[in-house]
């Protein structure tokens, strides 16, 4: 196999998906403006207090950002395995999982990229202090990655299930159980003025294993569903 | 003359029930190998096995026997189509073409031209969503024109086509075979083409 034909199938697999995704911008928009609504509720519901507000800021931001990466996450091979796009790649000459990462930067590129600009927003609607705006930014830019290469292989392994979305719910949520305990614990760190860099650090390191790995998870969990 | 797939014992079964066993064939170039079968016998599983999609209960698929580096990188040289067209709702019909050349890396492909062999021309612009089955179909089947794979498994190729269409394909199929090539496919119909090496596989019910 030659590098270029490797390079070939990723950049196609890669200019197709945004293709096909610009063609359809409610999926880009929607978990953005489901983000912006549910960071919204929080000052109605637990009062504008500025020292409340602040001090859940970063949790609120993480937990709907993970909401939003199920939301629409089951779409991510649902369309490929419906038109036969899916069994196609699974025969590609090249590695399955090298195509599967391709798909992964993609969703990174149109989910995880449109939250870390969003999360200034996000942040001024909680007044969360200045000192953890960029910790909040850091843990947003190095923890997206993971939430696009998991949701990647739960979508994989329930896309052949129909329905799988609520099922997809339940099997991811609790695996970005420590995701958010780090992102959360760093901002928690640089509001009461300790050093943040080593939690995010080590989501750093757990988003650069996960994408490591994840890719190898997709194709397995790819053919098993198209068999 | 070389042999392109050799097929030993082949088995499955799906839910329980046998669909075939102890299936031999063998390919060599300009063969045409045309699975037949009731709704259900087990063609589309046969097809799928032979590329690996559905496990094997039993029984050897040897690609390329006797060409060593083509038998390695049998998926290069193996083109596949089932019964699903792998063509994007939301893209044009000329996007289509281009992203399914560059995923194959065929480079040069003429996508115009390529269109207007399968008779889309003026439709190109199109999303292919809006297109009917038998358009989608043409689009897919534009790979067999510029595919270097000198074997095909075809699933159905005829399904939604008009009898143009059909036409067009058996003439693709007769040039492939003329050069050496080999088809292995099923097909409701029966053809309007005599290949000079026709080969009939008929599946009923674990029998053959």
């Amino acid at each position: 196999m030659t590098q270029p034909a490797n390079w070939s199938a990723l950049t196609a697999v890669m200019r197709r998906d945004l293709m096909v995704v610009m063609r359809r911008r409610s999926d880009i928009l929607n978990p953005l403006l489901f983000i912006l609504i549910v960071v919204s509720l929080f000052p109605l519901a637990v009062g504008p207090g500025p020292d409340i507000l602040g001090r859940i800021a970063a949790g609120v931001i993480w937990v709907a950002a993970l909401l939003s990466a199920l939301l629409g996450s089951e779409r991510l091979f649902r369309e490929d395995y419906l038109d036969g796009t899916l069994e196609q790649l699974t025969l590609q000459p090249q590695p399955l999982a090298l195509l599967a990462f391709g798909k992964i930067a993609v969703h990174w590129l149109l989910s995880g990229l449109p939250l870390v600009i969003l999360a200034p927003v996000c942040a001024l609607l909680l007044k969360l202090p200045i000192a953890g705006w960029s910790t909040l930014l850091a843990t947003l830019l190095v923890g997206t990655p993971i939430l696009s290469a998991m949701t990647a292989i739960g979508a994989a392994l329930t896309v052949s299930l129909g329905r799988g979305g609520a099922l997809l719910s339940l099997l991811l949520l609790p695996l970005f159980i420590p995701l958010l305990i780090f992102a959360s614990g760093a901002v928690e760190a640089a509001l009461v003025g300790t050093a943040a860099w080593p939690q995010v650090l080590l989501l750093a390191g757990l988003s650069l294993l996960t994408l490591l790995l994840a890719p190898f998870a997709v194709a397995a969990s790819i053919r098993v569903s198209v068999n | 003359m070389s042999t392109l797939l050799d097929v030993q014992q082949l088995a499955s079964q799906r839910a329980g029930r046998t669909l075939f066993a102890d299936l031999s064939f063998t390919l060599n170039a300009g063969d045409v190998l045309h699975i037949e079968g009731e709704n259900g016998a087990g063609k589309s599983t046969l097809l799928r096995s032979l590329v690996g999609l559905v496990e094997l209960q039993a029984g050897t698929i040897r690609f390329f026997p006797e060409q060593l580096p083509f038998a390695q990188e049998w998926r290069q040289h193996t083109l596949f189509m089932g019964h699903k067209p792998a063509v994007k709702a939301e893209l044009t019909a000329l996007e289509n073409v281009r992203l399914q050349a560059q995923l194959t890396a065929v480079a040069n492909v003429d996508a115009w031209q390529l269109l207007e062999t399968v008779g889309l021309l003026g439709l190109e612009d199109l999303p292919a969503g809006q297109l009917s089955a038998g358009q989608q179909r043409r689009i897919a089947l534009t790979r067999l024109w510029y595919s270097k794979a000198p074997l095909w498994i075809l699933d159905e190729p005829f399904t939604a086509l008009d009898t143009r269409g059909i036409d067009l394909l058996q003439q693709r199929f007769a040039e492939h075979t003329a050069q050496g090539g080999a088809i292995v496919m099923t097909s409701h119909q029966a053809l309007t083409w005599r290949p000079e090496q026709l080969k009939r596989i008929r599946i009923q019910g674990g029998e053959l």
